[in-house]
C-alpha cells in the first residue's frame, strides 16, 4: 500500500513536471524569454546564471534557456506527432489484419514483420538517408519504423476479441462488420493503445533527438534538445552545461512521460471488472 | 532438432528478400534523380549520364533491383563516391569495430544485466532491488548519445582516468590493453540501457519461477540455496531471458551507431553517418545492409538457443 501511493506520488509529480513542460513550450512566444535565435558573441558559452541569461549562453551567444524552451516545442511535437501517426497506421493495420484473416492479414503483417527484422534506429537511419535530412523526413521515418509494434499489439487483441462470444452474438443479430468494429472491437483497443501510446511518445522524442543529433534531423538554425546537444559537443570541454542542459531536458520530459506512462498501465481498467 | 533447423533456415529466405528490397529501396525513396543528388548541383551531364549508367538507373526498378541482388550475392556492393574505394573493403574494415563494440556491450548487459536481476529476486523489495527498479527506469529515459557524453566528461576530461575517443591511442599504442581502455566508455554507454532491461526482465522470471512447487521440494530435499537458485532457478527462467537478449542484441548495434558517433568510434555506424551526410548511397546502403544481416543472424541464434535450451521447443 504504502509503496503504491509513493508510486502514485511519483506519477503525480511527473504529470506536474509535464504539464509545465508542456505549457511553457506552448506559450513560448509570449513568455519573457529572450529570442533564441539572436546572437551575441560576445556573451558566448557564459555559464548558468549569468545576469540576463539564467541557464547561461551557447557557442553564438543565444539565451540558453529560450533555446530549451523553444526547443521543447519541436522535440515534444515531434515526439507527440510521430508517436501519433506510428498509432493511427498501425491501429487500423492491426484492426484489418486481425478481423480480416486470408489475404489482408499477409498484405499487411509480412511487410510488417520485414520492417521488425531491421534493428529499430537503423531503419530510421537508412529512410533519412534516402529522403534526406530534415526534421519532416527524420518524423516520417520514426513514424514508419514505429507502426509496427501497434500493429503487432492491435492484431493480437483483435484476434482473440474476435472469436468472443459478444461478437458472435453481434455478427447473429446482424450487424454488419462495421459496427462490429465500431462497438465491439475498437472499443477494447482503448486502454491498451493509450497505455502503449503514452509510454511510446518519450521513445519517439528519444528517437528524433537521436536523428537529431546525428544531423539527419532539424538542421539549424531551428534548435530541437537533440540538435543542441550535437552543436554544443565541440565546446564540451570549455562549458559542459551547453551539453548536460539539453541532454538533462530529454531526460527529464522522458523520465515523466514513462513515469505517466506507467501509472496509467497499473491503473485497473474499469471494462475489466463488468466482463 | 533437425526439422526445427530446416524450418527456421527456411523462414530465412523471405525475411532476406525483404531486408534486401528496403535496403534497396532507400535509394529510391528520394524525391528526384539519386545521381543529381549523389554528385550536387555543380555536375556536368556527362558526370550524371556515367553515374545512372554505373547505378544502372536508367532501366526498369524491379531489373535494377535482381542487377543490384546478382552484385550483392556476389559481393560486389559497388563503389563508395565520396571514398573512391569499393563499399564491401571500406565496409568489412570498419565492420570488426563494431563488432568489438556491441559484443562487449552484450556481454555486459547480459553478464550485469542476470547478476542485477537474480540478485534483485533473491531478496525482492530490498535496497538492491529498489535501487535497481529506479536504475531501470533511469536507463530506459536517458538518451544514450547523451550518457555518453556525460560519461565522457567525467571519466576522460574530470578525472583522466579514460581516454575519450577512438579506439587506439594515436602514438605508440596498439596491444589489448590499449584497446580495452578505449573500449571501456563506448561498451558501458552502450550496454547501461539494455543492462537494466535485462535485470527487470531477469527479476520478474526468477520471482515467477522461484515461487514453483518444485523450488520447493528442491528446497526441502535439503540442497544449498545457490544450488536451487542458480540451477533449478536460473536455468528455468534463461527462455524469457534469451528472448529480450536476442531484442536486446538489435537495440544494441541500432545504438551503436549514436554511441560510435559520440566517441568517435571507428565501425560501421560512424561510416554509416558520414555516409548519408556526404550523399553516397552505395556507401550506407552496405552499411544498413551489413547490419540487418547482422541482425537477422543474431535472430537465428536466439532462435536456435531456444531449441537448445527447451528441446520441448518445435516450430509450429
Amino acid at each position: 500500500m504504502n509503496r503504491r501511493w509513493a508510486r502514485n506520488q511519483l506519477a503525480l509529480l511527473a504529470l506536474i513536471v509535464l504539464t509545465g513542460v508542456v505549457l511553457a513550450a506552448a506559450l513560448a512566444p509570449y513568455l519573457p524569454l529572450a529570442d533564441p535565435d539572436t546572437v551575441d558573441t560576445v556573451q558566448r558559452l557564459k555559464p548558468p546564471f549569468t545576469p540576463g541569461h539564467l541557464l547561461g549562453t551557447d557557442e553564438f551567444g543565444r539565451d540558453l534557456l529560450s533555446r530549451l524552451v523553444w526547443g521543447a516545442r519541436v522535440s515534444l511535437l515531434a515526439g507527440a506527432a510521430t508517436a501519433a501517426a506510428a498509432m493511427l497506421i498501425g491501429v487500423l493495420l492491426g484492426v484489418l489484419s486481425g478481423y480480416y484473416a486470408g489475404w489482408p492479414e499477409t498484405v499487411i503483417m509480412r511487410p510488417t514483420d520485414i520492417l521488425m527484422a531491421f534493428p529499430y534506429i537503423l531503419l530510421a537511419i537508412a529512410i533519412v538517408a534516402g529522403l534526406g535530412p530534415g526534421l519532416r523526413n527524420a518524423m516520417i521515418a520514426i513514424a514508419i519504423v514505429g507502426f509496427p509494434i501497434y500493429t503487432r499489439l492491435v492484431r493480437g487483441i483483435v484476434l482473440s476479441v474476435r472469436g468472443r462470444e459478444f461478437v458472435e452474438a453481434a455478427r447473429a443479430l446482424g450487424s454488419t462488420d462495421r459496427l462490429i468494429l465500431a462497438r465491439h472491437i475498437v472499443p477494447q483497443l482503448l486502454s491498451p493503445v493509450i497505455v502503449a501510446f503514452s509510454l511510446d511518445v518519450g521513445a519517439k522524442i528519444l528517437a528524433t533527438a537521436g536523428l537529431s543529433f546525428l544531423g539527419l534531423g532539424t538542421q539549424p538554425p531551428t534548435a530541437d534538445w537533440g540538435s543542441m546537444l550535437a552543436t554544443g559537443r565541440q565546446f564540451v570541454i570549455l562549458s559542459p552545461h551547453v551539453v548536460l542542459l539539453p541532454g538533462l531536458a530529454i531526460f527529464v520530459i522522458v523520465l515523466a512521460l514513462n513515469l505517466v506512462g506507467d501509472a496509467l498501465r497499473d491503473l485497473p481498467d474499469p471494462r475489466s471488472y463488468s466482463s | 532438432m533437425r526439422s526445427y533447423l530446416a524450418r527456421r533456415l527456411l523462414l530465412l529466405v523471405p525475411v532476406l528478400v525483404g531486408v534486401s528490397v528496403v535496403v534497396f529501396l532507400v535509394l529510391h525513396l528520394s524525391p528526384g534523380d539519386p545521381a543529381e543528388i549523389m554528385l550536387g548541383s555543380q555536375a556536368t551531364q556527362e558526370d550524371l549520364a556515367r553515374l545512372r549508367r554505373e547505378l544502372g538507373l536508367t532501366e526498369p526498378l524491379h531489373v535494377q533491383y535482381f542487377h543490384w541482388v546478382a552484385h550483392v550475392v556476389r559481393g560486389d556492393l559497388g563503389r563508395s563516391l565520396w571514398m573512391k574505394r569499393p563499399v564491401l573493403d571500406e565496409v568489412l574494415n570498419r565492420y570488426q569495430a563494431t563488432l568489438v563494440l556491441t559484443a562487449s556491450g552484450l556481454l555486459l548487459s547480459t553478464l550485469g544485466g542476470i547478476a542485477l536481476g537474480v540478485a534483485s529476486a533473491v531478496r525482492p523489495h530490498s535496497l538492491l532491488d529498489r535501487a535497481s527498479a529506479v536504475t531501470s527506469l533511469f536507463g530506459a529515459s536517458m538518451p544514450v548519445f547523451w550518457l555518453g557524453i556525460v560519461l565522457m566528461v567525467i571519466f576522460s576530461l574530470w578525472l583522466g582516468w579514460l581516454p575519450a575517443s577512438g579506439m587506439w591511442a594515436p602514438y605508440g599504442g596498439g596491444g589489448l590493453r590499449d584497446l580495452l581502455a578505449h573500449l571501456v566508455l563506448p561498451a558501458v554507454t552502450l550496454a547501461a540501457a539494455s543492462l537494466t532491461i535485462i535485470a527487470r526482465l531477469t527479476r520478474s522470471a526468477m520471482l515467477e519461477i522461484l515461487s514453483q512447487d518444485y523450488i520447493r521440494t528442491a528446497r526441502a530435499k535439503g540442497l544449498i540455496e545457490q544450488r536451487v537458485i542458480f540451477r533449478h532457478g536460473l536455468k528455468n527462467a534463461l527462455i524469457p531471458i534469451v528472448t529480450v537478449v536476442g531484442v536486446q542484441a538489435g537495440y544494441l548495434l541500432g545504438g551503436a551507431v549514436l554511441t560510435e558517433t559520440v566517441f568517435a568510434w571507428p565501425g560501421v555506424g560512424l561510416l554509416m553517418v558520414q555516409g548519408i551526410l556526404a550523399r553516397d548511397f552505395p556507401l550506407v546502403q552496405g552499411c544498413v545492409l551489413v547490419i540487418a544481416l547482422t541482425f537477422v543472424l543474431i535472430n537465428l541464434a536466439v532462435d536456435l538457443l531456444y531449441a537448445w535450451l527447451d528441446p520441448r521447443i518445435q516450430y509450429e
